[in-house]
């Protein structure tokens, strides 16, 4: 058979790819997880260790509750069961930013399991099961370009504490994979328990791929995908890896289970280590830790708290208020809008219409200002004021543009920009009618032309008529009078 | 204020003194400072003297008396430390040439806590590297001898701290104790050692050798020494997540001397195979002067002591191979000064360079023990027999109130006699690391001698009971004066031993 030498679409492919994700998301606590040591990011190189995150001599882990609590937090956000204890595991590598030669991590107990996460149309959802959430502490980050010939080590990040959250093998498309981490982002950011910033490394990706034929139900061999920056660059990977894949297996060849570097400006992947290769983690139960309970009570005390999550939330927006899954998806990924939003909708706007306000004019304005919501100056009742005169036809749609723009500028009430204005909506018959005569009148050839069926000379009309009222005549009727007009003196 | 010198004086006599009034810290720190200029060329117990450092602070505590206050339970008591205990800006190396001139910038909890009660870190004492021995021998640095006889070890691992205690260098010591390595070098050289309940002491600061099994302890030259150390040493430090909140008892205040009603069992496999009869004669016979006093004795089984030593190696080298593992030379410590070509090869040479062979062995037992495919059948194993020795010792522990057995198999042997057969060197173990894979407190006495040198009688009692231990010590103490024996050594420099 021939070889596609171009990624084609997902119809197209002979096969289907098996993509298995493992994200690390740093927690967003005040101190790390085993002392006391600030987390702040950026901060000057190695100002932010102590004795026991630098692993010298002599020095204990404590483990910080606040991070076992985010960790199970976001464990029932992903739908997880809890582990009734939390106990931590010694993960045994060298390497020179690891600073005891071990990490501390969850080996087979990890906090949260069975969980899943939904993708996809809410009306139809694919469910993506999670296999495992669990705790451990970053390491410190090596960087090789700082001094010639030599590698450092900035030791700040190590014992920032880190959850990994591992997908079983269900997303079947790069699409799909982007989706995931989507969705798995909003809910760090509505549980308050990470940042899930990709470009300062506080959510980072590795991705477990594999092809197989379409209508196979056997895994083929998997590749592990490291050194992803951001979503785009997953998916271009995921694209480039299943690809590769697929031409050795058609060109008769096997591939091996490896490790596979991103290489970001090649846009290609690279063989960095043999999977056979691999460390011998030598894990076994921390002796410095003992085992937490996570008493059950506790447990729903936490799942009560949680907010509604980013996955209902859509459902409800395109189920319950009938919003496209564009606006829901847009809206439900920014929680300053869709908090927003969900205000408007308190001050009893209507959902479609507000949804189309905030995605448009407040998102433009936003963006404008290159400011977030907090900054947004209009209250959200009194957007909401502004919807209500719309809807119920005191002005037009053109109008409330400009009353919005002056409520932007000044603060301004509404209600206070109409009547200062005059924009409120001509929907008196009578005297529309009357302007809609005189405009007839004035314009023969329009009129002969919408005669002879040219429908497109209605708008010309119309837009006489709106002129002559500076924009303050409401469409709907100045359209329902012209065509009666023009029916009834044909 | 006595016709004794001072480096005869105990750690309570000293410290009652020093508050008082009736002397000062400085001349009791000079008195052991001079001590140690004069007999440590010949024990090598000290790998650092703090010297003036120490007498700085003796002068501060001085003053404070002066002035009126309390400077704490241990005031003006010089106190040497095992040099696997950290101590902020003084060398701390565990023995080893991988942390030659390491200074930690911070003190261990229970450095603190001696520096809270008045006394004064007078230098840091010689071990096996990283607490792996039973002689002293294995010292990256020097050979620590028994002040009893020259030619023989002192025990191991904290060798330095038992030899300084008995030499007259300090009144008391820090050790650790991860199989015996208190209790040991108590045995041998004739002091007062205790190992008290995984978590009754911080282990902060202590570096580690095998986290489930390591504890802090004193040695002091007797009971009552070292209650009164114990009290300022023992409690909850939330900086150890192992520490417990058990509350501390009144160690001193049980000292009654009574041990009318006591129950002390005699475990029968403490008493076989392997164990020198003379040695496990003199024990009995120690034991019969506390049932002379009104105890009770019986004989019990503890039918797992012949797992003791396996299972003791496997969990304390498995634990060691990772907690020995943040050695690389790449943020403290040795690093190789040879060209590498890598990360890994920074690594592999610096450890290869920085360890000495027992650790080395001991990190490829472990490594061995935890590795995919034979962690079920060693670590895992070791790990549920370790259940059923601890399951022996509550259910004997709960007919008796405490153990009595000899603490080492043998008296102290010669420098050289088993350096190279590990074997035999781990034997000297026999008698101590039950307690420690129990979690349970016991401590050493000295109860006879053999040919000259000390033999050792080990009470181990019940979690969080150190005073029942201490009382039955010290009751023992009351009656005899096995204690009060000081080296000739120690002899040449003193009017002869007070009682």
């Amino acid at each position: 058979m021939s070889t596609p030498v171009t990624a084609g679409t997902a119809v197209e492919r002979p096969y289907e790819i098996v993509v298995g994700l493992e994200v690390h998301v740093e927690l967003t606590t005040e101190s790390k997880i085993f002392c006391s040591c600030p987390t702040r990011f950026g901060a000057e190189p190695n100002s932010q260790v102590c004795p026991v995150c630098l692993g010298l001599p002599g020095t204990l882990p404590v483990l910080n509750r606040r991070a076992l609590e985010q960790a199970v937090r976001a464990a029932l956000a992903l739908n997880c069961r809890i582990q009734p204890v939390a106990k931590f595991d010694r993960k045994n590598y060298h390497y020179p930013d690891l600073v005891k030669g071990y990490q501390i991590s969850q080996y087979d107990l990890p906090v949260g399991y069975e969980g899943w996460l939904e993708v996809g149309d809410p009306a139809n959802p694919r469910r993506i099961r999670i296999r495992r959430v669990h705790l451990e502490e970053d390491t410190g980050k090596s960087l090789h370009d700082q001094a010639p010939g030599a590698s450092v080590v900035d030791y700040n990040r190590s014992g920032i504490p880190l959850l990994e959250i591992v997908s079983e093998p269900d997303i079947r498309s790069a699409e799909e994979a982007r989706d995931y981490l989507m969705h798995l982002r909003q809910v760090m950011l509505y549980t308050g328990v990470s940042d899930a910033r990709m470009e300062e490394g506080s959510l980072r990706v590795d991705c477990n791929v594999s092809v197989r034929p379409r209508g196979s139900d056997v895994f083929g061999t998997i590749t592990e995908i490291k050194n992803l920056n951001s979503f785009r660059s997953v998916v271009r990977a995921i694209e480039y890896e299943a690809q590769r894949q697929w031409e050795v297996l058609s060109a008769g060849g096997t591939l091996r289970r490896e490790t596979r570097h991103w290489d970001e400006r090649r846009e290609v992947t690279v063989a960095l280590r043999r999977k056979e290769e691999a460390h011998d983690y030598r894990y076994f139960p921390d002796p410095d830790l003992l085992p937490v309970p996570l008493p059950a009570d506790w447990v729903e005390e936490i799942r009560a708290s949680l907010p509604e999550l980013p996955g209902a939330r859509r459902r409800r927006y395109v189920l319950d208020l009938d919003l496209s899954v564009r606006d829901a998806d847009t809206l439900v990924g920014d929680p300053g809008l869709a908090g927003y939003f969900e205000d408007l909708l308190a001050a009893g706007a209507e959902a479609r219409a507000a949804a189309s306000w905030v995605l448009t004019q407040v998102l433009a304005w936003l963006n404008a200002q290159g400011a977030g919501i907090d900054a947004f100056p209009v209250p959200p009742a009194r957007l909401a004021r502004l919807l209500r005169l719309v809807d119920e036809g005191t002005i037009s749609m053109t109008a409330a543009k400009d009353v919005f723009e002056e409520m932007v500028r000044t603060g301004a009430e509404p209600d206070a920009v109409v009547e200062a204005r005059g924009l409120r909506q001509i929907s008196d018959q009578a005297a529309l009618l009357e302007i809609v005569d005189r405009v007839l009148a004035a314009n023969p050839q329009p009129v002969a032309d919408y005669r002879a069926g040219r429908q497109q000379a209605l708008g010309f009309l119309v837009g006489q008529v709106m002129k002559e009222t500076r924009g303050r005549a409401n469409p709907q009727l100045v359209n329902d009078l012209l065509r009666q007009r023009l029916s009834s003196d044909g | 204020m006595t016709d004794r010198p001072l480096t005869e004086l105990g750690v309570v006599e000293t410290a009652e003194a020093v508050r008082r009034g009736r002397l000062r810290a400085e001349e009791v720190t000079r008195a052991h400072l001079d001590r140690i200029a004069a007999v440590d060329g010949r024990i090598r117990a000290f790998l650092h003297v703090t010297g003036e450092a120490a007498l700085a602070r003796a002068r501060e505590i001085d003053e404070a008396v002066r002035r009126g206050a309390d400077p704490g339970p241990l005031a003006g008591v010089p106190v040497a430390v095992k040099d696997n205990i950290c101590t902020r800006g003084v060398p701390t190396t565990a023995a080893s040439r991988m942390l030659q001139g390491f200074v930690p910038p911070y003190d261990a909890t229970v450095i603190e806590r001696l520096n809270a009660a008045g006394a004064i870190i007078i230098g840091k004492t010689n071990l096996d590297e990283f607490a792996m021995g039973s002689s002293t021998e294995h010292s990256a640095f020097q050979v620590t001898a028994n002040p009893w006889d020259e030619s023989r070890v002192p025990g191991g691992s904290s060798g330095g701290s038992a030899a300084a205690v008995a030499a007259g260098e300090a009144p008391a010591a820090l050790g650790t104790d991860t199989g015996g390595s208190i209790r040991l070098p108590a045995a041998f050289c004739g002091v007062t050692g205790l190992k008290p309940t995984y978590g009754r002491v911080s282990r902060y600061g202590a570096i580690a050798f095998a986290s489930s099994l390591d504890q802090i302890g004193p040695f002091a030259r007797d009971a009552r020494d070292t209650a009164r150390l114990l009290a300022v040493l023992a409690g909850y430090d939330q900086r150890d997540s192992t520490s417990a909140q058990e509350p501390t008892a009144d160690y001193e205040g049980a000292l009654t001397g009574d041990v009318r009603g006591l129950k002390i069992g005699l475990p029968a496999e403490y008493f076989g195979e392997g164990v020198d009869s003379r040695v496990a004669q003199a024990v009995r016979e120690a034991v019969a002067v506390l049932k002379d006093a009104g105890a009770q004795v019986v004989e019990v089984s503890l039918p797992y002591t012949s797992y003791t030593l396996p299972v003791y190696h496997l969990v304390a080298t498995a634990e060691a191979s990772s907690n020995l593992a943040r050695y690389d030379g790449v943020r403290y410590g040795h690093r190789t000064s040879r060209r590498v070509t890598s990360h890994g090869d920074l690594i592999a040479r610096s450890r290869g360079e920085g360890f000495g062979p027992e650790v080395k062995l001991r990190i490829i037992l472990g490594t061995f023990a935890l590795s995919a495919g034979y962690y079920d059948q060693y670590y895992g194993k070791a790990q549920q027999v370790r259940r059923l020795i601890k399951d022996d010792f509550e259910r004997v522990l709960a007919q008796v109130d405490l153990l009595a057995t000899p603490t080492a198999p043998t008296v102290a042997f010669p420098i050289g006699e088993r350096a190279d057969d590990p074997m035999a060197m781990y034997m000297a173990d026999i008698c101590t690391t039950g307690a420690n894979l129990a979690g349970l407190p016991a401590l050493s006495i000295p109860c006879g001698f053999l040919d000259g040198l000390p033999v050792g009688l080990q009470l181990i009692g019940r979690p969080f009971d150190e005073a029942t231990l201490l009382r039955a010590a010290d009751a023992y103490q009351r009656l005899t004066d096995h204690h009060l024996r000081r080296p000739a050594l120690a002899a040449a420099g003193a009017a002869g031993g007070g009682a």
